[in-house]
């Protein structure tokens, strides 16, 4: 008796774990439901990382109904993986794709037919930042250091300026850096990549075991590459060079899609806080503080614009194609060998949509931007 | 000879069952000592754990300039309090957050439920392959290699490629979503052990007891039914077991790999990049997948009871 009594339990509990499963996946599913209402054209947006202040414009555009206004109905995927965005693109997964210029021309000179569209930093936010007593202040003391860098085309803007000192990558020691900044406080490594944005709020919300306080700025040296030559253009709005060609509805699609997003950006420039607030519900796990950071150190990196907001200058466009000609990383490897096509990037969707936003009256070249004050807590908490 | 060999690390004691009445009490101390030696490994853990950081140089332990020790400081190991205290405490200062270990429960358990439709899958398909394998002799000698094969596919090449197909496939009103890509490469390193030990399985009977059936003109369906399939239950279940592991890993990679917002892959990167500032926090979702690990295997375990008539004798997979 006693046995098949605790069968039957077993086999309720069994039945009871398989449905609280099932369950679990079935509020999985109704989640990616993007209220598909008539009329609007459903636009995929890849983004290069997980959702954070680093995307608010984009966020802010649908939160804030800017891509509804223009007949769109944006669905922006995530990142964070294996998931490369130019390749998501040119494969057909997504419509526009956001990533960095020198990654993008890798994956055009093997093949890939796209189109930066615009250009929505206008500056390199890479910083490498050493001990203010490490004696690292510039890229030609990393001759014989432990540098860090993450990899995976997050490098080149390293080997570039470093090119342009004379060195190469046998000349240091490369270290790859993880997703936080525990080596470089625990100095496995001399010289750390940080972004503006996001590692180096990481290293001052982080306690110094000495004093029991926060990390402050005078702890470090910062080296900035928007300072040398070897900084390089990081996110913009990539399109399907073909489909930009022959497909008119895309092309019209460009035009309000960069509207919208403008529009979405101006939001976060004049409502950091409120943008904020939007990556946190779009699903960054950041606290309020690191997360206003980031919004605000971005809005930095875009604003003020002054051809106007994602507008190609073709003298940083030239200059981020000899730095990607000039680096070679510890493997030997370039981004690129040659000049991309010139298809590789075009002024004329983004001229287009700030023309009619003008027209509007919507300053698009942010002349009255000023960044915000904020205080960063331990753990961006 | 194998016989009656315990499976203790499922809390399932397999008893022969002809002593049923007598055995109650020591089946009792026997679970009882189970959960016992379970804790007290537990606690050896954490001994060993607050020890080492105690005892430990600051730097590490280093042979060289090789680092066989990790250092010590509170950034590298935490104080197990302090990671306990932080699973207590909101996530993050916003408004209206949960505790640490809610949000790290409510990811664990639906990676748990895509681990499950993997597994689920993996089951099907597995059980199905090793049928067709043990049916037709050419089938096994056809399919085995490319079986094997498979498992050596990296899943960092092979993630993208499930991903971008799924986000092609529209049937009608069945649109594929995300968590289907995970659940597919899930079930991708699910079936291969299930695959291999349900073939084992059935393959298992002695030749005397086939021909025994042979003898009573028993077809194909009866044997399988009465013999083979009853055979195959003590190499099924280490081999389900070992599955519902490979599912949890592959769900938790997968996540990483694809991008998909909510489990607890997402969660190990994301509290990894605060880890500098905020280092009891990366420890969240690394107990949350352990906890998911140990409910998988114990989900298994249960089917283990209802099948136990069937567990004579089980063979380590």
């Amino acid at each position: 008796m006693k046995f098949t009594k605790r069968r039957a339990l077993a086999a309720g509990a069994f039945a009871v774990t398989a449905a609280v499963l099932l369950a679990a996946c079935s509020t999985t599913t109704d989640e990616g439901d993007s209220g598909s209402a008539d009329e609007l054209t459903e636009i995929k947006l890849q983004l290069q990382w997980l959702p954070q202040g680093q995307f608010a414009g984009y966020f802010a555009a649908v939160d804030q109904g800017y891509f509804e206004e223009e007949g769109l109905s944006v669905e922006i995927i995530p990142s964070g993986g294996d998931i490369v965005p130019q390749d998501a693109l040119a494969n057909g997964d997504v419509d526009y794709a956001v990533a960095w210029v020198p990654k993008v021309l890798g994956s055009i000179e093997q093949g890939a037919n796209l189109t930066d569209i615009a250009q929505i930093f206008q500056k390199s936010g890479t910083l490498q930042v050493s001990w203010a007593d490490s004696g690292i202040d510039s890229v030609a003391d990393f001759e014989g250091k432990k540098i860090g860098s993450w990899g995976f085309g997050n490098e080149w803007e390293i080997f570039a300026a470093m090119a342009a000192e004379g060195l190469d990558s046998s000349t240091v020691q490369i270290i790859t850096q993880d997703f936080n900044m525990n080596a470089f406080l625990q100095g496995d490594i001399d010289a750390a990549q940080a972004m503006t944005y996001n590692e180096y709020a990481q290293l001052l919300e982080s306690t110094d075991p000495d004093t029991g306080e926060l990390y402050q700025p005078e702890d470090f040296n910062v080296i900035s590459y928007e300072d040398t030559v070897g900084a390089m253009l990081q996110d913009a709005i990539w399109a399907d060079t073909e489909r930009l060609d022959s497909d008119e509805d895309y092309q019209e699609t460009t035009v309000a899609f960069l509207k919208a997003v403008v529009k979405g950006w101006i939001f976060a420039a004049e409502n950091p806080e409120d943008a904020a607030e939007g990556t946190v519900a779009a699903g960054s796990g950041w606290g309020p503080s690191h997360e206003l950071w980031m919004v605000n150190e971005t809005n930095k990196l875009i604003w003020p614009a002054e051809n106007g907001i994602g507008v190609i200058d073709e003298a940083a466009w030239d200059r981020t194609v000899e730095g990607a000609i000039s680096a070679v990383n510890e493997t030997g490897a370039s981004p690129i060998t040659t000049a991309p096509p010139a298809t590789a990037w075009s002024n004329d969707w983004i001229m287009q949509a700030l023309e009619e936003l003008e027209a509007e009256g919507v300053d698009t070249t942010g002349s009255s931007f000023a960044p915000i004050d904020v205080t960063l807590l331990e753990g961006g908490n | 000879m194998t016989a009656t060999r315990n499976d203790q690390r499922g809390e399932v004691a397999v008893r022969p069952a002809n002593q049923s009445g007598a055995v109650a009490n020591p089946a009792r101390t026997r679970l009882l000592g189970g959960f016992l030696w379970g804790i007290a490994g537990v606690a050896l853990i954490a001994l060993i754990w607050e020890g080492y950081k105690f005892f430990g140089p600051d730097n590490g332990v280093l042979i060289g300039e090789l680092r066989v020790l990790p250092r010590t400081t509170d950034l590298a190991m935490p104080h197990l309090w302090d990671m306990m205290t932080r699973l207590a405490e909101p996530v993050t200062r916003a408004d209206g957050a949960l505790p640490l270990w809610a949000v790290v429960a409510l990811a664990a358990l639906m990676t748990l439920g895509i681990a499950a439709a993997g597994w689920a899958v993996g089951v099907i398909v597995g059980v199905a392959f090793a049928l067709l394998m043990q049916r037709w002799r050419l089938a096994e000698f056809g399919l085995l290699p490319w079986i094997v094969i498979s498992q050596t596919v990296p899943l960092i090449a092979f993630a993208p490629i499930v991903k971008s197909w799924g986000s092609r496939v529209e049937i009608g009103s069945f649109e594929w979503q995300d968590w289907m890509s995970v659940a597919l490469i899930a079930s991708y390193l699910a079936f291969f052990p299930i695959t291999v030990g349900a073939l084992k399985g059935l393959q298992s009977p002695d030749r005397i007891h086939v021909e025994l059936f042979d003898t009573y003109a028993a077809g194909y369906w009866p044997t399988l039914v009465r013999l083979r399939l009853p055979a195959a239950v003590p190499y099924l279940l280490p081999a389900l077991r070992l599955g519902a592991a490979n599912a949890v890993i592959g769900a938790v990679v997968a996540e990483v790999s694809t991008g998909l917002q909510g489990g607890i892959g997402r969660l190990l990167i994301q509290f990894a990049g605060q880890a500098s500032g905020d280092p009891s926090k990366a420890w969240g979702p690394i107990f949350g997948a352990i906890v998911l690990g140990l409910v998988a295997a114990g989900s298994v375990a249960l089917l283990g009871i209802i099948l136990k008539d069937y567990r004579r004798t089980e063979e380590a997979a």
